[in-house]
């Protein structure tokens, strides 16, 4: 079965994008696939590089990157949230003059038509942090 | 066709789920038939005569009145959670079909994938 994962918290700040991410784990290790992980509202922060939580404490955004990278999963972070949220990939940096750029490279920046192919391919839909 | 249904369950200006979650059903009604859902809170989002401007809020309801341009018209709220609101459908932006709870129940089900915000 394909799944496609929505996650609208922030990393820390709720119990969304852990539980997503155990979510997620558990769907590969099911046999099952995942059509695309797409981050939307806070859910963009997962994305940041900068994260740097004590070295007791699952690194999430790590933990996404790995999955993603493992697995080959497509991360997708929503453009308007991303922006607004200031983050940014280089493209984005460069575009709005900024000085510096967040998203890790294994995160894509893409638009809400992600989202509904998404929900409209995939067999089973969960949003997380809604 | 797929039917796809949005659930808005969030009062508005407390946080953006709402505005975004509007943003993603204009993108959905690109792509699909469309169905919306205010439930619990999210009824708010639709409520009449909202003043943001003391907010520094976007006053993001009106963009509600453009759904039926963009072919979105099958708008649904839970008649038990306006009730328990002290709200009636005169006090809202647009002219939903009120269902009861069985009804909310029989919508969630006839959707092909549902959205939450």
């Amino acid at each position: 079965m394909q799944f496609m994962i929505v996650v609208q918290g922030g990393p820390y700040t709720t119990q969304a994008s852990l539980t997503a991410w155990h979510f997620a784990r558990a769907v590969l290790a099911s046999g099952h696939e995942i059509y695309r992980v797409f981050f939307y509202h806070d859910g963009a922060y997962n994305g940041n590089t900068l994260i740097s939580p004590p070295q007791d404490e699952i690194d999430l955004h790590q933990a996404w990157r790995s999955l993603g990278k493992d697995h080959s999963l497509e991360l997708i972070v929503c453009v308007a949230s991303a922006l607004r949220r200031g983050m940014l990939d280089e493209t984005e940096a460069k575009r709005y003059e900024k000085t510096a750029s967040n998203l890790d490279p294994q995160f894509t920046i893409s638009g809400l038509g992600q989202l509904i192919d998404g929900a409209l391919t995939a067999d089973r839909t969960m949003t997380f942090g809604a | 066709m797929k039917k796809l249904l949005f659930v808005q369950s969030k009062p508005p200006h407390g946080s953006l789920q709402g505005q975004e979650g509007l943003d993603a059903i204009l993108a959905g009604s690109a792509f699909v038939d469309c169905a919306v859902l205010f439930t619990g809170d999210g009824i708010y989002q639709i409520l009449s005569l909202q003043q943001t401007d003391a907010l520094a809020s976007r006053d993001y309801a009106v963009t509600y009145l453009a759904l039926a341009d963009y072919g979105v018209e099958q708008l649904y709220c839970s008649a038990t959670d306006l009730q328990q609101r002290g709200l009636t459908k005169a006090d809202l932006l647009l002219n939903l079909t009120e269902l009861d709870d069985a009804g909310v129940t029989a919508l969630l089900h006839s959707a092909d994938a549902i959205l939450d915000f």
